[in-house]
């Protein structure tokens, strides 16, 4: 008897029985999702903002609905994480869907601030060169719809307009991030997934400069992203057929054979070729949006084709997310299948490293370097999800935090080096910015060597942590490997800084944009960040470690 | 009295926040709120002086714990403070001879622009060094040690616009640094012998001996190390001399009176660890007397006032570092000395700045002449600190030398007639060039013309009461600390229950060589007045036979340490290099050449083209899921 | 091996249906080639007249293409509630008009910010 043949009646039984069970109206806590409430309120008012109030006071109001949406978000996270749900007791929120617990809340939290402060630099408008008729110039198109170079787009560009549904945008991307690590089901992380990428892709193509760069960048990051997404829905759909359910939780339970798998194909395919191409197919999504090796190459066009704001809180927030999803499915879902991802992920994490750190050497844009550096860091990351204990769990959210704060303050460092055409990204262009600009520079130098991971930054506490987990998980060679590419990259970052600091200073080079006090916070607070987590790391690995167990 | 502790401490820590963090808004009152702050210190410190005076002798001590500093594993260090005996004596002369100067600073920097850093540095000086002082542990005490080396290095070059201030600076710096090994590793040292860096755990004679006669050797001799550096001792003297290039109040505060002699302390401090250690000893004892002659030499020789007396300030120091050297005979006398010395030479060094004040920054002698007629005040005073630094009968320095000498004399054998022949012979060398510096400064016929008559100098002038009042009080302490802590042993009871005390026994009784001591001093004396008194001084200095250069050039300590160190080292680094440049640089190249080639290659697979991108995409979930059932299969 | 079978036999309908589909109405259909035939959805879109970076068409299209799948989602979304109703109760009715609601959010941006005019 052919396998297809016994599927077909077993496949029918299911359809009727799910359809002559009873429905009943699903509970939901909405307490306990009331960070993502909160901001999808925000960004809901965001759009009708757009609609109804007048074009002048946008901007004021959007930057205003935005602040104050993370702010409750934020205070809903305290106040969850205050009534003990990350610490001492935690929930599986509507009908299973959300997980309230320590990794959610410590990854929301920091999503939320990583966004605020990401909305400040987005909010900047007093880089661009500006006139008395237009004084408020920011870094997206003025009408995202013109044809570049279009009469339209200058006469929108004359009237001041601008595209403030960003704001909104970004909050839609931050709900879905806010999901994406504390989704219970696949259902709901691939809702999660296509509600952060969508903004972003979008948000990708709003660049004012260099708007066909912008526009590609959107539709590379559009295509690839919709083709990880259909990888992510395949395993989904494998993963339900070998499981019978959607629950990560269900699948750990069907894994190890607490609780029966599928009916209807338990009787012929013993499930294991579901499992595991399912599985993989799932990882392999998100291995996409974290930008590991084989799934990496939107990474350096994408950044350097996204207005740098969006690249800053894309490249710090998409890490965030992509990373405590990827934790809760291996973690939750798949735990006990680690002896068989646990060998194609140190593959992948080496060679996530060494491409990232090895490509990044010849890189001649700040903005692509920064994306290798970003593609090195997943790897980094990924030794940490690989130590498969909760010290390597609390490792990576540590790291997390102290990377998105990097991120961050570096990008936004580079929106403010520019010459006539706006940003001056190519390298060659930074010589001796150390002399003309000494605090900028110095800031700046301040983040690469944290990306180095050199002591008292808090790029080497993140390493550190992730490193010593790997070598307690087992992974021993990965740590000499990790230690070896991080030498490869100290070089480029180092390479800057003796750009910077020991070059003689160009002629034609670029000017350093006085910031607004905008853009000035975010620098501030990634450049404290950076520091506070590499000087007194303590308190916060601690807040990691506490919050460092999933719900099952 | 344990938060009075800290309060004495966080007074100049303070005001050198305030002072250097305030910007402009704090010019204006910096001089007085810099005084006031190390004044209030000297206050607190006289409170827990008459507090630890109320306490029975064997417990005159004021422990006060802030917090733990650092703390991993068995390595744990307390930012701890201990008040005894020792150490207040150094907090009352830190906090009143440095409130004096700061004082005299106030009218010796009225017209310098950059009054505010001076003071907020000064009293950045007063906080270091009274960590340094009051530490319970010998982690703090190098905080301390550190600091003062900061505030010394950044004062040195305070007219860092003067090339020559700005390379004094580098170099005590540098040469501060070799003594700082020393101390460094005495704490690596101590930390793997003992386990712990108090005080308290280290200094006893038990803990001490379990280490065994060579840890207590090599330590004594890493501690030695360090007090050469900070103290200028022979061989790491060479930096004290060009150290003169700071303002005049800092060479009487930093470089006379306190920072230097921290030196002393810290052997005096460890007296339990050099008591075992006779190796250790005599290396200190060697030291001390070979610089009190080098110093002594060198400033027989020096026209430029200020560097006459850096050289008397290092011989002097020589002497406490002898004395401290012979063990429980010697460390009172040493410290009383220290004191002593503290009083007169800050005295002297605020002298020499009046008449600088006077003289357009003149430090030449040989430009001077006939200033007692118009500066009566500054040559009373002087005048009184030459007597004492000269051994003058019923002066301070009499009493405190001569304990030193008699203390060498006791120490016995051939070891106690070598020390004290050359204790008693820097004591001549002492009245000679000091006689010479006070009769071509102050006798004689002026050797300047003022614009009055013609020429280029000013008219020499007293200097303001502000500046006036200090050096006053420093004559009268020049004149009665000696006498005041000698009458009935006074200073030796006060300090013998923190560092301990035997009387030695000299072969010479005390009688002799007291008369000897007075003996020497007028023979030298004589010599430096019928060299410069009974004759004109030339106006440049006379070419001279080879010993008088040779000690001109400070006894060629700089053209030593260039061929020795300089040259050497620079012939080592060379060779590095060039070690670094074929087998190091090499190797990287090669690495980095390969990192670059495979970098440039696979930048090439980054061709822009989504569909490759897809494809890449494709086939890397291929693999993954080929090599996932892979594993499985395996 | 077995358990690879459904699988196979899966990847080889979904790869088959691509091929056939494209095969067949490549073989089937007429070939009568105009200008009409040739232009961008045969619907009388044309590309903007100053082409830039290759050829661009107006964006009203899609927008009111994409204006209808909002409200067609919507529609296939009620229905299933409307069918179980009364199993939802008021829980399902608050839900409803929250979602219909959100909808006409976007619904008044698209109308406010002049998407339903075609010129």
């Amino acid at each position: 008897m052919s396998a297809t043949a016994v599927a077909a009646p077993a496949v029918h039984s299911l359809w009727t029985t799910a359809a002559a069970a009873p429905i009943h109206a699903p509970k939901i806590e909405y307490a306990q999702l009331s960070p993502i409430l909160v901001v999808l309120g925000a960004a809901v008012a965001g759009i009708l903002v757009e609609a109804f109030v007048p074009r002048r006071a946008r901007y004021g109001t959007q930057l205003a609905v935005t602040l104050i949406g993370l702010a409750g978000a934020f205070a809903a996270v305290v106040g969850l994480a205050a009534t003990g749900y990350a610490t001492t007791k935690a929930d599986l929120a509507a009908m299973g869907s959300i997980a309230v617990d320590g990794p959610s809340l410590f990854l929301q939290g920091t999503l939320i601030l990583v966004t605020a402060v990401g909305v400040l630099a987005i909010a900047e408008r007093g880089l661009e060169p500006q006139s008395r008729e237009v004084p408020h110039v920011d870094a997206f198109a003025p009408q995202a719809a013109a044809v570049p170079g279009s009469e339209d787009e200058k006469a929108a560009a004359r009237a001041g307009w601008s595209t403030t549904e960003v704001f909104p945008l970004t909050l839609f991307a931050l709900s879905g991030m806010l999901v994406f690590p504390a989704a219970g089901d696949l259902l709901t992380l691939f809702i999660g997934l296509e509600i952060l990428s969508l903004p972003l892709y979008l948000m990708c193509a709003l660049a004012r400069r260099r708007r066909l760069l912008s526009q590609e960048s959107a539709v590379k990051y559009f295509l690839l992203g919709a083709f990880a997404s259909a990888f992510f829905l395949f395993g989904t759909a494998l993963l339900y057929g070998y499981a019978g359910t959607l629950d990560l939780g269900g699948i750990a339970k069907v894994v190890t054979g607490d609780a029966a798998p599928n009916a209807a194909l338990n009787a012929s395919a013993h499930g294991d070729a579901l499992l595991l191409i399912g599985g993989a197919m799932i990882v392999m999504g998100l291995l996409f949006k974290v930008g590991a090796v084989p799934f990496h190459a939107w990474t350096p066009d994408v950044y350097q084709g996204a207005p740098t704001p969006i690249t800053g809180f894309m490249a710090a927030a998409t890490k965030v997310a992509a990373f405590g999803a990827l934790l809760r499915l291996l973690y939750v879902a798949l735990p006990e299948m680690r002896w068989d991802w646990r060998p194609v992920m140190w593959g992948v994490a080496i060679l996530t490293m060494a491409l990232g750190a090895i490509v990044a050497v010849t890189q001649t844009d700040v903005k692509r370097m920064l994306a290798y550096s970003s593609i090195a860091h997943a790897g980094f990351l990924l030794t940490g999800v690989i130590a498969g204990n909760k010290q390597g769990v609390s490792a990576v959210l540590f790291y997390l935090a102290a990377y998105s704060f990097v991120t961050l303050g570096a990008f936004a460092v580079v929106t403010l080096v520019r010459d006539a055409g706006g940003e001056a990204t190519h390298l060659s262009r930074w010589d001796g910015l150390g002399r003309r600009s000494p605090l900028v520079a110095v800031t700046f130098a301040l983040f690469l060597l944290a990306f180095a991971g050199i002591p008292l930054t808090s790029g080497f506490s993140g390493k550190f942590a992730v490193f010593s987990a790997a070598a307690k998980g087992g992974a021993v060679p990965l740590v000499v490997v990790g230690v070896l590419c991080s030498a490869v990259a100290a070089f480029f970052y180092v390479r800057v800084i003796v750009r910077m600091f020991f070059a003689e200073p160009r002629a034609d080079g670029p000017s350093v944009a006085v910031p607004s006090a905008l853009t000035g916070t975010a620098i501030a607070v990634g450049a404290a960040a950076t520091l506070v987590l590499g000087v007194f790391p303590q308190w916060a690995f601690d807040l990691a470690d506490k919050a460092s167990v999933f719900i099952r | 009295m344990n938060s009075l502790l800290g309060l004495l401490i966080a007074a100049p820590l303070l005001g050198a926040a305030v002072l250097l963090l305030g910007g402009r808004f704090v010019d204006r009152v910096a001089p007085v709120l810099g005084s006031a702050l190390a004044g209030l210190s000297f206050v607190l410190g006289a409170i827990l002086f008459s507090n630890l005076l109320g306490k029975p002798a064997s417990g005159r001590a004021i422990d006060s714990d802030l917090f733990t500093w650092m703390h991993v594993g068995t390595f744990k260090a307390d930012a701890a403070f201990h008040l005894d005996q020792l150490s207040m004596t150094f907090v009352l002369l830190i906090t009143g001879v440095g409130t004096l100067i700061h004082i005299y600073s106030i009218g010796y920097m009225a017209h310098d622009e950059k009054r505010r850093k001076f003071f907020g540095y000064l009293n950045l000086f007063l906080a270091a060094m009274l960590i340094l002082v009051l530490a319970d542990n010998y982690l703090l005490l190098y905080v301390g040690w550190e600091g003062v080396g900061l505030a010394s290095y950044l004062l040195i070059g305070f007219w860092q616009h003067k090339p020559s201030a700005a390379t004094a600076a580098k170099k005590a710096f540098l040469v501060n640094r070799v003594g700082d090994i020393g101390l460094a590793v005495a704490v690596f040292l101590m930390f793997t012998t003992f386990g712990t860096f108090t005080f308290q755990g280290i200094l006893h004679p038990s803990v001490v001996s379990s280490a065994g006669q060579g840890k207590a050797t090599a330590l004594g001799l890493v501690l030695l190390l360090a007090a050469c550096g900070k103290s200028a001792q022979v061989p790491l003297q060479s930096w004290l001399g060009d150290a003169m290039e700071g303002p005049t109040p800092v060479s009487a505060l930093i470089h006379a009176a306190t920072m230097v002699t921290a030196g002393v302390y810290l052997i005096t401090r460890s007296s339990a660890i050099f008591n075992a250690a006779p190796t250790a000893q005599l290396a200190v004892v060697c030291v001390g007397a070979v610089t009190l002659l080098f110093g002594a030499i060198v400033g027989c020789a020096k026209d430029d006032i200020k560097k006459a007396l850096a050289g008397s300030t290092m011989s002097q120091i020589g002497y406490m570092i002898l004395a401290a050297g012979l063990g429980p005979i010697g460390y009172v006398f040493a410290i009383m000395h220290l004191v002593t010395h503290g009083f007169f030479k800050a005295g002297l060094f605020l002298g020499a700045g009046s008449i600088m004040h006077a003289r357009e920054d003149e430090v030449d002698m040989r430009k001077y002449g006939g200033l007692w007629k118009k500066m009566p005040w500054t040559f009373a005073t002087f005048g009184l600190g030459y007597l004492a630094i000269i051994g003058f009968p019923g002066l301070s320095g009499f009493f405190s030398k001569d304990k030193i000498i008699e203390a060498a004399f006791a120490k016995g054998g051939t070891e106690g007639w070598i020390l004290g022949g050359a204790a008693l012979l820097g004591a001549a060398i002492t009245a000679y060039y000091m006689s010479r510096i006070m009769v071509m400064t102050f006798f004689g016929k002026p050797r300047y013309t003022t614009k009055a008559e013609g020429g280029t100098s000013p008219e020499a002038h007293e200097s303001p009461a502000v500046m006036v009042a200090p050096m006053v009080v420093l004559a009268v302490g020049s004149v009665f600390a000696g006498g005041f802590f000698s009458l009935g042993s006074r200073f030796l009871h006060w300090l013998e229950p923190v560092t301990g005390h035997s009387e030695g026994h000299s072969p010479v009784s005390t009688g002799v060589l007291t008369a000897a001591t007075i003996v020497l001093m007028l023979l030298g004396m004589g010599l430096a007045w019928f060299q410069y008194g009974m004759r004109e001084v030339p106006a440049a200095a006379p070419r001279s036979i080879w010993p008088v250069r040779l000690a001109r050039r400070d006894l060629g300590q700089d053209d030593f340490n260039h061929a020795v160190f300089v040259r050497g080292g620079t012939r080592f680094a060379d060779g590095l290099a060039e070690f670094d440049a074929k087998g190091v640089d090499g190797a990287v190249r090669g690495v980095a050449g390969a990192v670059g080639g495979g970098s440039s290659r696979l930048r090439k697979l980054q061709n822009g083209y989504v569909r490759s991108y897809a494809f890449s995409m494709f086939g890397g979930a291929v693999l993954i899921v080929a090599a996932t059932l892979f594993m499985r299969a395996v | 091996m077995n358990s690879y079978v459904p699988i196979l036999v899966l990847g080889v309908l979904a790869a088959g249906f691509a091929v056939v589909t494209v095969v067949s109405a490549a073989l089937t259909g007429p070939k009568r080639y105009n200008r009409a035939k040739l232009d961008p959805y045969e619907c009388g879109i044309e590309a903007s007249p100053q082409p830039a970076g290759g050829g661009r068409f107006p964006i009203k299209y899609y927008l009111t293409a994409m204006l209808f799948i909002v409200f067609d989602i919507e529609i296939v979304f009620l229905y299933p509630w409307a069918v179980s109703f009364d199993a939802l109760g008021v829980f399902g009715l608050v839900e409803m008009l929250l979602f219909i609601a959100t909808v006409f959010v976007a619904y008044a941006y698209v109308w406010r910010r002049g998407g339903l005019e075609w010129d």
